[in-house]
């Protein structure tokens, strides 16, 4: 049980949330007008060598898109040439418009990437609510055994179990098609929602189901009217965390399970592209940065319920 | 009686959930080692052939792809934390700007593997790519080096591709574990004089230790099981020089649909698979004990 909790509280995302509100409050030293506390202030070269450090910490995060988007505003005759240019001489986004006919379906694949995500993402909420709300709500034989259980499903990649998911989804018939994708890829989203999911609606108190149950409601009932508002804020971000798992996942299950390209994820359709001979490369590079754009954009959403969410505490206690 | 009930009531709302898993993860999981005792292919009849899949795997390039993966797998863990440690000791520094540089690191873990794959893949070509060109210009190396070619530079190149997802991640964990430890230890010590680098080598680095023992645990298992990053760049080549458990039962199970063979493969990832997770469990219950939250 230890092992399971301590699990729990690994992935839980409010640790660093809480340890910022825990240390900013620091103690000041009296009569500076300078908000730094002593221990905090940095001897010049000191600051040089941090900066420093953090720059190129950065560069090397952050080099490929940097190199990715300057690719993509290059012609194919500049991207060509030697010597190695690093800025763009005629930049332009030239790339954006015509890679709509270069890659066939393009817009097909951000559509399915999408579709497939949100398909995956409202099966995941569907089975793992309920599933959450059996974990904080009861205590019954078998829960940390299962838990486990469900933690153990993440040290396998979809890869170990291919052959055996292979056979399944041509006995049922799936191959080719979302399902095919959607499937097995839910199976592996599930565990890592039903734990971040369970740490929220283990804060929702007890008094709340008691009350519910005292006034003569059902269990199905009590989860869909009391629990499922209070724990909203920690739905929401499961959904989003769960959305991006999905878009992220796209890779094997999509490359073994489907090769009709109307169905393709953008990862598998882009790959299609990437594979070929004569790669082009600027129009490579914009598909990829408008490709990553939903899951941006979801992001950015994210971190405002993540924010809302985790300082809610889900309830007042 | 009402716990009975209740109990009966958690097992119907846990029902979805468990059962999906248990078919979709559980059962291939069981089929995957009863296929390895068979000659299971694209042919209809499927015979028992008993140990003859893992006498055939067991031999010296199985044994090779073996210790590449440990090695690919140890530097790529190895350098994860290193480079975890560093960017969370350097993010939690006092210094203006911290808090955006905090989200410029999460990149590479938010955008979709595959994507990102890709930008590495023209960095790494040899022609037009940045990382050689940046080379030639500063005089380090003389003529463009094509980095997926050859083994050992396709090796290394993977490695640091997978060090460039794992990171982002890695280093929020060390964060969060640095803020954690109660700020007047370093007050106490930094009333007795002691420098930043004693302080972090006597207080922070202690202090994390069972954070960056966890971490490891958990990126061993994911490292092991790294498929997309091999695939896209170089497929397992060249000649074999990034072929990974991973890769290899891929190849053999998908490529050439020897279902039988590749499931006898995937057996063995399982149980090394199972090793580290049984060592998981074991060191985070010796390092956390019972209470401690």
């Amino acid at each position: 049980m230890s092992a399971t909790d301590d699990a729990a509280s690994d992935f839980a995302p409010d640790v660093t949330a809480a340890a910022e509100q825990a240390h900013d409050p620091r103690p000041r030293p009296k009569g500076r007008t300078d908000a730094t506390p002593l221990i905090d202030r940095y001897a010049w070269h000191e600051l040089a060598a941090i900066y420093a450090g953090i720059a190129l910490f950065l560069f090397f995060l952050l080099a490929p898109f940097i190199e990715g988007f300057l690719v993509s505003l290059k012609p194919l005759s500049q991207l060509f040439s030697s010597p190695y240019r690093f800025i763009p001489e005629n930049a332009s986004f030239t790339a954006y418009l015509t890679m709509w006919q270069s890659v066939p379906g393009f817009a097909r694949y951000i559509f399915n990437s999408i579709f497939i995500s949100s398909v995956a993402t409202v099966i995941v909420l569907l089975v793992v609510v309920p599933a959450a709300y059996a974990f904080s709500r009861f205590n019954f034989k078998g829960a940390g055994l299962v838990l486990g259980g469900f933690l153990a499903v993440n040290m396998f990649s979809g890869a170990v179990l291919i052959i055996p998911l292979f056979r399944l989804m041509r006995s049922l018939g799936i191959l080719n098609t979302y399902a095919a994708m959607i499937v097995p890829g839910v199976a592996f989203l599930i565990p890592s929602a039903i734990w971040l999911l369970r740490t929220y609606m283990i804060r929702i108190p007890k008094e709340l189901h008691e009350a519910a149950y005292m006034d003569g409601a059902g269990y199905l009932y009590t989860l869909r009217r009391v629990i499922i508002p209070i724990a909203m804020p920690g739905i929401i971000v499961v959904a989003i965390t769960t959305f991006i798992g999905a878009y992220a996942q796209q890779f094997i299950f999509a490359l073994t399970f489907n090769s009709k390209s109307e169905f393709m994820p953008l990862p598998v359709g882009l790959f299609a592209f990437f594979g070929k001979q004569e790669v082009i490369w600027n129009e490579l590079m914009a598909a990829s940065f408008v490709g990553i754009a939903p899951a941006m954009i979801v992001i950015i959403f994210l971190q405002r319920y993540l924010v809302g969410g985790l300082t809610a505490g889900a309830v007042k206690q | 009686m009402r716990t009975e009930r209740s109990t009966l009531i958690a097992w119907a709302f846990l029902a979805p959930a468990l059962i999906y898993v248990l078919a979709i993860v559980a059962w291939p999981l069981v089929q995957t080692v009863i296929l390895s005792f068979t000659d299971a292919s694209l042919r209809k009849t499927t015979n028992w052939v008993g140990w003859a899949n893992y006498d055939k795997i067991f031999n010296a390039t199985f044994a090779t792809v073996i210790t590449r993966t440990f090695v690919w797998t140890f530097f790529s863990v190895l350098l994860k934390m290193i480079l975890g440690t560093i960017g969370a000791v350097l993010l939690n520094a006092a210094v203006p700007g911290r808090h955006l540089f905090r989200i410029l690191i999460m990149p590479p873990w938010i955008v979709p593997m595959a994507i990102g794959i890709f930008m590495w893949g023209w960095m790494y070509n040899g022609q037009f790519g940045m990382i050689s060109g940046l080379l030639q210009r500063f005089g380090i190396v003389d003529g463009p080096v094509a980095w997926l070619a050859y083994g050992n530079t396709a090796f290394w190149a993977t490695i640091v591709t997978d060090v460039w997802i794992g990171v982002p991640i890695v280093t929020i964990y060390f964060l969060a574990a640095i803020q954690a430890i109660p700020k007047d230890l370093y007050e106490a010590a930094w009333t007795d004089g002691a420098g930043r680098w004693y302080r972090f080598r006597r207080i922070t680095l202690p202090l994390i230790v069972p954070a960056i023992i966890t971490m490891s645990m958990l990126s061993l298992i994911a490292t092991f099981n790294s498929f997309d990053i091999i695939w896209i760049l170089t497929q397992g080549g060249p000649n074999g020089a990034t072929t990974t458990m991973i890769i290899d039962t891929y190849q053999t199970a998908i490529g050439s649909r020897k279902y039988g063979e590749g499931a006898a493969r995937a057996v063995v990832i399982c149980i090394f698979l199972s090793l580290f997770s049984l060592a998981y469990f074991r060191v985070t219950r010796r390092l956390h004990p019972e209470g401690s939250k």
